[in-house]
């Protein structure tokens, strides 16, 4: 039989995005179960990403699973020069289904491809993390009641964040309408926008967050990073204006959640994190109740 | 008898039976000559390259005897010689004329642009979706990224 892996929210149909999500609305409200009692999981992080081992790991746990794996390629075979073919052609052998994250992109495809057991992708380099787009859906639909016509304000890096292209392409699938806030070092790429116009769906572009931020019903701010920058000066010339504090917030509609994909260092002030509207902390939490989903639906427990 | 004849087509010695793939473009035959494999296998073939074109600038020729490919072959050579015309010979005479047309999905033949990916570290058969034809855009089946024409690479 051919396993189910996931490397690519492309991967899954509508329908089986929302079975993904109504499972991680069941996890929530029963989060410790006995379904992976002798279930032994891999976390293979080839980078350290520690937020995401957590948080797979937590998922593992809380459904009486067991772990192992490497945090850090420096500690594996890897850094004795072993391929990653092998790598995986060994480990299948010893678990039930293996979450990796690697540096390198399209390495999930790839040991999706050579894996006897399920592959989930927690990361490979600058293409695809669909379990992050899971739960920001998880968030969004939680907060919201639904994904339908949604208006979604992206800020920051919308250049090479790739969560806001996932959850760009993923919420394209419910009629959403986009507001993209960023420097012009760091616009949304024509291929996104491109995307959105062949399905017909708005969106608007602005370098200026108070101008849109009223009409939201999620504010997605990601991290500007100053390495991204060709010229430092432009950096420091638009370094706080992709910064949410809370008086900006005051007009805000009632029910606007702000998400933020974390780690957050400057973009949202610290006086947010006291609003109700704040909303990132929650999100994480909510990862693990989508891992669980992800899990559980992949082994084909649920 | 007009292939024969025409002192053009005899620059490279007729066929009895066989294929000619004509307006190749004379920088990318040897590409041609190693997507289908006519290095390895036994036929008879003759080549002449650097030939005038009125059309091409300048073109070059194959001419392998006893050999008729499939469409799903032909169509390899058409991200590096879009404009080839087959002409399928026999007894001398041309049966049948064919153009090529690029495919739909290209397997270990390109060279995927991103160094970062996965096909550039191991050895991983490269495999592409063509999301455009024209212009040329190829879709790395592992890491997403497109390879237009101009950053293409033959393996």
């Amino acid at each position: 039989m051919k396993t189910r892996s996931l490397v690519s929210i492309d991967d899954l149909s509508t329908e089986e995005i929302k079975k993904i999500l109504k499972l991680a609305a069941e996890f929530e409200k029963k989060p410790v179960q006995d379904i992976l009692n002798g279930k032994v999981v891999a976390t293979l992080f080839f980078e350290p990403s520690t937020r995401t081992r957590l948080s797979f790991e937590s998922a593992v746990n809380k459904l009486g699973g067991k772990v192992i794996g490497f945090a850090d390629s420096s500690t594996s075979s890897v850094s004795k020069g072993e391929t990653l073919n092998d790598t995986i052609r060994t480990v299948n052998n010893y678990v039930d289904l293996i979450v990796m994250r690697h540096p390198i992109e399209g390495s999930a495809r790839y040991a999706s491809e050579i894996s006897t057991v399920p592959v989930i992708n927690a990361g490979d380099g600058a293409n695809q993390h669909p379990t992050q787009t899971l739960l920001d859906l998880y968030s969004i639909l939680k907060t919201q009641g639904t994904l339908d016509h949604l208006n979604i304000c992206m800020v920051g890096d919308l250049k090479y964040g790739r969560t806001v292209h996932s959850l760009l392409m993923a919420m394209s699938r419910w009629n959403t309408s986009f507001n993209f806030v960023a420097p012009e070092e760091l616009k949304m790429p024509d291929e996104y926008k491109l995307y959105l116009d062949n399905l017909g769906l708005k969106y608007h572009e602005t370098a200026d967050l108070q101008e849109v931020i009223n009409q939201a019903d999620i504010i997605y701010m990601t991290r500007v990073q100053k390495e991204r920058f060709s010229d430092p000066i432009e950096y420091e010339k638009v370094k706080n204006a992709y910064v949410l504090h809370d008086h900006m917030l005051a007009d805000t509609r009632p029910g606007m959640k702000i998400l933020h994909p974390l780690p957050r260092v400057n973009e949202i002030n610290p006086d947010v994190d006291a609003n109700t509207k704040a909303y990132y902390f929650e999100q994480a939490l909510n990862g693990v109740y989508t891992r669980q989903a992800i899990i559980c639906t992949l082994l084909g427990l649920k | 008898m007009k292939n024969i004849s025409d002192p053009k087509q005899l620059l490279v010695s007729a066929i009895e039976s066989g294929t000619v793939i004509d307006h190749i473009p004379a920088v990318t035959l040897f590409k041609v000559i190693k997507i289908l494999g006519l290095d390895k296998i036994k036929n008879q073939i003759t080549f002449g390259t650097n030939l005038e074109s009125k059309t091409d600038g300048r073109k070059a020729i194959i001419k392998i005897a006893g050999k008729f490919f499939e469409d799903d072959d032909i169509n390899r050579i058409a991200l590096v010689a879009p404009n080839a015309k087959l002409n399928i010979i026999k007894d001398y005479q041309v049966v049948e004329k064919r153009v090529v047309s690029v495919p739909d999905n290209i397997t270990a033949i390109a060279k995927c642009m991103n160094p970062k990916c996965i096909t550039n570290f191991e050895k991983v058969t490269t495999r592409f979706k063509v999301v455009s034809k024209k212009p040329l855009a190829l879709k790395c089946h592992y890491c997403e990224k497109i390879t237009d024409q101009e950053r293409l690479e033959i393996i």
